[in-house]
């Protein structure tokens, strides 16, 4: 019996077809249903998997063995008012860690500025200025591109020396060589010594504009008092986990926490981020889901319609079908294959539209990175499933009908 | 023997009335015959057509077709007899309206499995056999009534089928369409095929070679037609 229905598969298509070019209009508002469906789900299955791919490229190049030691969580609950009064992160701190941690690989203070970068007659307002120590090539994961990052020397003597990230350098100095050259950075002069790798644009904001000097030099010309975040490298990832608790402990030691309050200080990690995002993708799942129930609802109960209206005006012709031979099996896959054709013209339609707006929004986003074509799969499997579902009653009501009294329907 | 039908009723029930279209009915006819049916309306020819045409089945008795008792079949072994042993031929052509002539004649072929390729070969020349090789592509509104029939015709015969039924065939033809229908039975009937036709054209029947007359659902007449010689 299925093997007789895939042997009659392009029959079966052939005479949906041309019931349906024998009705267009009526198909078309018949499919306009499925094809906003489609369209909805396609648009937002294409932007998320897009969405995915960017973002899953961009935080695998950021390191997953890294904690970041900060006054204020990244994703903040509840509350905001309890993190300001929570006293700095400072020098206490990071000392404290370098010293007593057994399970840290590199510890690096960080301090972040906004100040005006100039060269020559070029003057660039608002360029974020890191204030680090040498160990930010492994915290940070960045390469010099040319010339060299600072040593740990540089560091201890608060050298007037900078490291400009890729686009910083480019749009400083243009074709010619950064290396050497002295620049000005708020107020100070510093010497360039090394230009880092690019590291590329993170939803059209560039990664690469920013200078990097000893934390010492931006301490003296900025103040101590400024809060740190201290970047802090775990031997291997497994330890991870350890690593945060023996930070908790030496933190809160040195912060003197008694014993019944919480911590005043927050150990972040890039999988809070992918978490917060995976919250925020799965509330549009869940709406990928209504769409699809109230589109397949409204849809199908279009298609249903229609094919019940399309069984009643071809009665006799079914009749004379069975008189001639047709199986309930066969009239029953001529009538599926019908719905299935008329939900997928609204798919195909949908999925086009779909991926169309998708790759708008997602060039919008400036993300960029190839459209995901698993949307065409669900946008057919959709179409297709709606069609068997609404056409499937129609269908059934045809196959079982009485082969003389459908021949004499008038 | 061909078709053997003994004691066969088909009783129907309309509300409350018991309606006997076919009482008691015992009849065999043998292959290559060529029988007319007659009878007043309402006697009961329709149904017994429908019934040798396993479009339907008797409320009590026996049919046997080709050695087969058909009351035990299901429905879809009924649509397969249907389609290896009966061709039909309806008083209303009943052909697809949106597919052309050789479309129409490819149906039964479709249903039989037979390849595309293949069905196109068979449909062309049964439509050359009915004389309508020049009308292939033709949707059946692009026909005249006797072609649209002729149409009806190749579709019944392309199966090869044990035996033709046709319910008054010329019904909707005027006479001499009518004329030119009941020749090409009498031919295809040369040619050695069985035929039923039910007809109350007392000039219609002539053409046969067998007449059988019902009222109230039984047979009141079952007689040899007595053809002269052709001229
Ligand atoms: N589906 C049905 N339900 C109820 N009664 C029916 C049904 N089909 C036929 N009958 C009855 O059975 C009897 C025989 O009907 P049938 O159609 O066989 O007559 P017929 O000889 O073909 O008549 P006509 O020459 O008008 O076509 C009639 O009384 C008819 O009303
Ligand atoms: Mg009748």
């Amino acid at each position: 019996m299925i093997r007789d229905s895939f042997a009659l598969l392009g029959e079966y298509t052939g005479m949906a077809w041309q019931s349906i070019i024998a009705h267009k209009m009526r198909s078309i508002l018949t499919t306009l249903g499925i094809l906003i469906g489609v369209t909805t789900i396609i648009t937002i299955w294409t932007t998320i998997q897009g969405l995915n791919t960017y973002i899953g490229s961009v935080l695998s190049d950021i390191g997953n063995s890294v904690v970041y030691v900060e006054k204020y969580p990244w994703v903040i609950k509840g509350d905001f008012w309890k993190y300001r009064n929570r006293k700095n992160i400072g020098w206490r701190e990071y000392e404290a860690i370098r010293r007593h941690s057994r399970l840290a690989r590199a510890v690096t203070p960080q301090v972040v500025a906004s100040r005006v970068a100039a060269y020559d007659d070029k003057k660039l307002e608002q360029v974020a200025v890191l204030g680090t120590t040498e160990s930010f090539t492994e915290t940070g994961s960045v390469t010099p591109e040319s010339g060299r990052f600072f040593t740990g020397a540089d560091i201890r003597n608060k050298a007037r020396l900078t490291v400009l990230g890729a686009q910083l350098a480019e749009e400083l100095f243009k074709k010619s060589n950064p290396l050497g050259k002295r620049i000005r950075i708020g107020d100070m002069k510093y010497k360039v010594i090394g230009v880092l790798e690019r590291q590329g644009d993170f939803f059209g904001q560039s990664r690469d504009n920013f200078a990097i000097v000893p934390i010492g030099t931006f301490r003296n010309v900025y103040g101590q008092q400024r809060g740190l975040q201290i970047a802090v490298l775990a031997a291997t990832s497994a330890e991870l986990e350890d690593l945060k608790e023996e930070l908790r402990g030496i933190l809160r030691q040195t912060r003197k926490v008694p014993a019944a309050d919480e911590d005043d200080f927050a150990i972040n990690q890039m999988d809070q981020l992918t978490g917060f995002y995976e919250d925020a993708t799965a509330t549009l799942y869940a709406i990928i889901f209504i769409i699809a129930a109230i589109s397949l609802l409204v849809g199908g109960i279009g298609i249903t319609n229609i094919m019940m209206v399309s069984v009643t005006e071809r009665t006799r012709e079914i009749g004379l079908r069975k008189a001639v031979g047709a199986k309930k099996n066969n009239i029953l896959s001529q009538f599926l294959m019908e719905a299935i054709a008329l939900s997928s013209i609204g798919g195909v339609a949908g999925i086009l539209i779909g991926l169309l707006a998708g790759s708008l929004i997602l060039s919008l986003l400036k993300v960029t990175g190839g459209v995901d074509f698993s949307a065409i799969f669900v946008g057919f499997g959709f179409s297709a499933f709606v069609g068997v579902v609404s056409g499937f009653y129609p269908a059934y009501k045809a196959a079982t009908m009485n082969p003389i009294d459908s021949l004499r329907y008038e | 023997m061909l078709i053997d039908i003994r004691a066969l009723s088909k009783k129907y029930l309309l509300g409350t009335v018991r309606v006997l279209a076919l009482n008691e009915i015992s009849l065999s006819i043998e292959r290559n015959e060529y029988v007319a049916i007659m009878g007043p309306s309402g006697s009961g020819k329709s149904t017994l057509m429908n019934i040798i045409g396993c479009l339907d089945v008797p409320t009590s008795g026996s049919y046997t077709l080709n050695g087969q008792a058909v009351a035990s079949l299901s429905d879809d072994e009924l649509a397969t007899i249907r389609n290896k042993e009966i061709g039909f031929v309806f008083q209303t052509f009943n052909l697809l309206p949106r597919a052309d002539a050789l479309h129409n004649v490819e149906l039964p072929l479709i249903y039989k499995g037979v390849p595309k390729a293949e069905r196109r070969i068979i449909a062309r020349e049964t439509l050359e056999k009915v004389g309508l090789g020049d009308r292939m592509d033709h949707k059946p509104n692009e026909l005249s009534g006797g072609q649209r029939q002729r149409v009806a015709i190749a579709r019944a015969l392309v199966n090869n089928p044990s035996i033709i039924l046709a319910d008054e065939p010329t019904g909707n033809l005027d006479s001499t369409t009518g004329e030119e229908i009941m020749k090409l039975f009498a031919d295809l009937n040369a040619a050695g095929n069985t035929i039923i036709v039910v007809t109350h054209e007392e000039e219609i029947a002539r053409k046969s070679k067998r007449i059988i007359r019902l009222r109230d659902g039984r047979i009141v007449s079952d007689e040899t037609v007595e053809h002269e010689a052709a001229v």
